[in-house]
């Protein structure tokens, strides 16, 4: 079976953003970018089910601008068989993305597509939903593991109280949580290998898909600093202030 | 127009997070309607219905609604969106399971996380963890929106006494069905409605630690959670992750406890009132948006608190 795996090209999550002082956005010149770690995950998962002889096929998919290519070059090295790169230097919002990714879908015709449950830019948790919704598929949003069977999928998921399972009918989409495995580190020999394997480039209109905006941003701001407090010097002193002081015990 | 807010409940109850949803949805203006779609839920329908603002419940009671599947759920808003200016649900794992899959039936954008409500079609919400606030505007016919729940105080449980309408189910979609589920237990609060938390991170060095701070969250009555990096680690199952990826909380006072404050957990309690920060680094980053910071080895100080504790609350 074929395997689509979407991946985003995001701030790398170490870095500390900065928002820009016109207030229209987040300084992203010049800041080292990262595959999502939640697509990373991803990635990884798509690549255990071809290695365990599941999948046949691992095709990533990156919508954005050409740099994006540099993102599903990591999944090849990772070890995704090829990739697709919508290419827009546009904003695109998880409806369209969902939008895009439904016309590769019903191109390449997988049996499953994984998503990160949320990317950490935007950190919206959206477009896996949405994407289960335009092609009327089932979802298993928040995995923390997969088991694929014949013409279903059991995915077990992380939800506020603790853990619940639910049973799918393929083909269908799967958004990652963090323990679903840990992602490997691509080998020098890997990375050589995927600068050979092919990306096709296409475009939103190429996919015939309206990725208009639907939601205008106004502006973007720092969020109110917090002042730090003080240090104490022993546990008495803590808790007379917590009890005096905060009134919160 | 009216605004519907789909309830989260377990058919007998409403669960908190359901009052937090409902003043975000008063602040739009308009009716507040609650939706209860389960089976056998009468109960939980009656209890919304007591909600202080709710002007109306609709209960959808059918099987293909036990479980709040998203596939069952996501075609009954649809079939009532007709008539409302908002669907809003709180940000909670099942909202955010369910509400995109609205949205993109309606064709509509979703608004995730709100924290601050402009006006009928504006609102603040957080991205990059929390480090930047978005104010964005909708152009769409409806919103479908997700409310950060700490961000708007609940409403009384009390006090309401709103009709209760049964609507029509839509049926199942057949594609997905529920399994089961394993529900951490504990006697204790749950972590985004309790009043303290007590938080362990990576610098806890193990699952058992984990009992020290247990033990101090009996003495306050607190909920227990940890960082991204105690989960990673496997100390702890991830309900229990506050953060970015985890839970929100804004408990009145929050414990961290070996934790150093990544960006990815300062976005879940930075809201928080108070904030202890006890770590034996003293340029931890927590220790930047800690009211009262200790530095030194939890080992010794943890168990000291909870004696401290102990003797100064008489517990």
């Amino acid at each position: 079976m074929k395997v689509i795996v979407a991946v985003k090209r995001v701030v790398d999550y170490n870095v500390k953003i900065r928002v820009k002082a016109d207030k229209t956005g987040v300084e992203l010149s010049n800041v080292k970018m990262s595959m999502n770690p939640f697509d990373e995950i991803g990635v990884e998962e798509a690549v255990r089910l071809k290695e365990a002889g599941v999948a046949s096929e691992v095709v990533a998919v990156s919508i954005g601008p050409a740099q994006a290519q540099e993102t599903i070059r990591t999944a090849l090295a990772m070890g995704a068989d090829r990739g697709i790169l919508i290419k827009t230097d546009e904003e695109v919002q998880p409806l369209a993305v969902a939008k895009l990714l439904k016309a590769v879908v019903e191109a390449e015709a997988p049996q499953i597509v994984i998503l990160g449950k949320q990317a950490i830019d935007d950190d919206s948790n959206q477009t896996g939903q949405m994407l289960a919704a335009l092609l009327g598929w089932a979802q298993g949003t928040f995995a923390s593991k997969v088991t694929l069977g014949e013409g279903k999928a059991t995915v077990t998921r992380e939800v506020d109280g603790g853990l619940q399972t639910v049973e799918l009918k393929l083909p269908a989409v799967v958004t990652t949580d963090l323990r679903l495995n840990e992602p490997r580190y691509a080998s020098l020999p890997n990375i050589m290998k995927a600068k050979k394997k092919p990306i096709d480039e296409k475009t939103p209109a190429d996919l015939g898909v309206d990725i208009a905006p639907r939601l205008k941003t106004l502006k973007v701001e720092e969020p109110p600093k917090r002042q730090a407090g003080r240090k104490v010097a022993s546990v008495e002193e803590l808790v007379q202030a917590l009890k005096n002081e905060a009134g919160v015990i | 127009m009216s605004n519907l807010v789909l309830a989260e409940h377990d058919n007998q109850s409403i669960k908190p997070a359901t009052l937090n949803a409902v003043a975000a949805a008063q602040k739009l203006g308009g009716d507040v309607h609650v939706l209860v779609a389960g089976k056998d839920a009468r109960p939980a329908a009656d209890a919304a219905a007591k909600i202080a603002g709710v002007a109306k419940v609709l209960l959808a009671d059918d099987a293909a609604y036990a479980n709040q599947l998203a596939e069952n759920l996501a075609p009954l808003l649809v079939s009532l969106a007709k008539g409302y200016k908002a669907l809003l649900a709180p940000a909670t794992t099942s909202g955010k399971n369910v509400l995109p899959r609205v949205a993109a039936l309606l064709d509509v954008a979703q608004i995730s996380d709100i924290v601050k409500v402009e006006d009928a079609d504006t609102f603040v919400r957080p991205i990059y963890a929390g480090n930047a606030m978005a104010t964005v505007k909708s152009s769409d016919p409806v919103k479908v929106i997700t409310v950060r729940t700490t961000a708007f105080p609940a409403v009384a449980a009390e006090g309401g006494s709103a009709a209760v309408e049964n609507v029509a189910a839509v049926g199942a979609a057949n594609v997905s069905t529920f399994v089961g589920q394993e529900l951490s237990k504990s006697d204790r609060p749950e972590l985004t409605a309790a009043r303290v938390v007590i938080s362990g991170g990576r610098g806890m060095q193990s699952g058992e630690n984990f009992a020290m701070l247990e033990k101090v969250a009996d003495r306050l009555g607190a909920a227990v959670g940890a960082s991204r990096a105690a989960v990673d680690a496997g100390f702890v199952p991830n309900d229990y992750q506050v953060g970015q990826t985890g839970k929100i909380v804004a408990p009145e006072l929050y414990i961290a406890v070996g934790i150093s404050g990544a960006i990815q957990h300062l976005a879940g309690m930075k809201d928080s009132k108070v904030i202890v920060a006890i770590n034996k680094d003293e340029e931890a980053p927590i220790f930047q948006v800690a009211d009262y910071g200790l530095v030194g080895d939890l080992f010794k100080i943890v168990p000291e608190l909870e004696a401290e504790l102990g003797k100064q609350l008489g517990k």
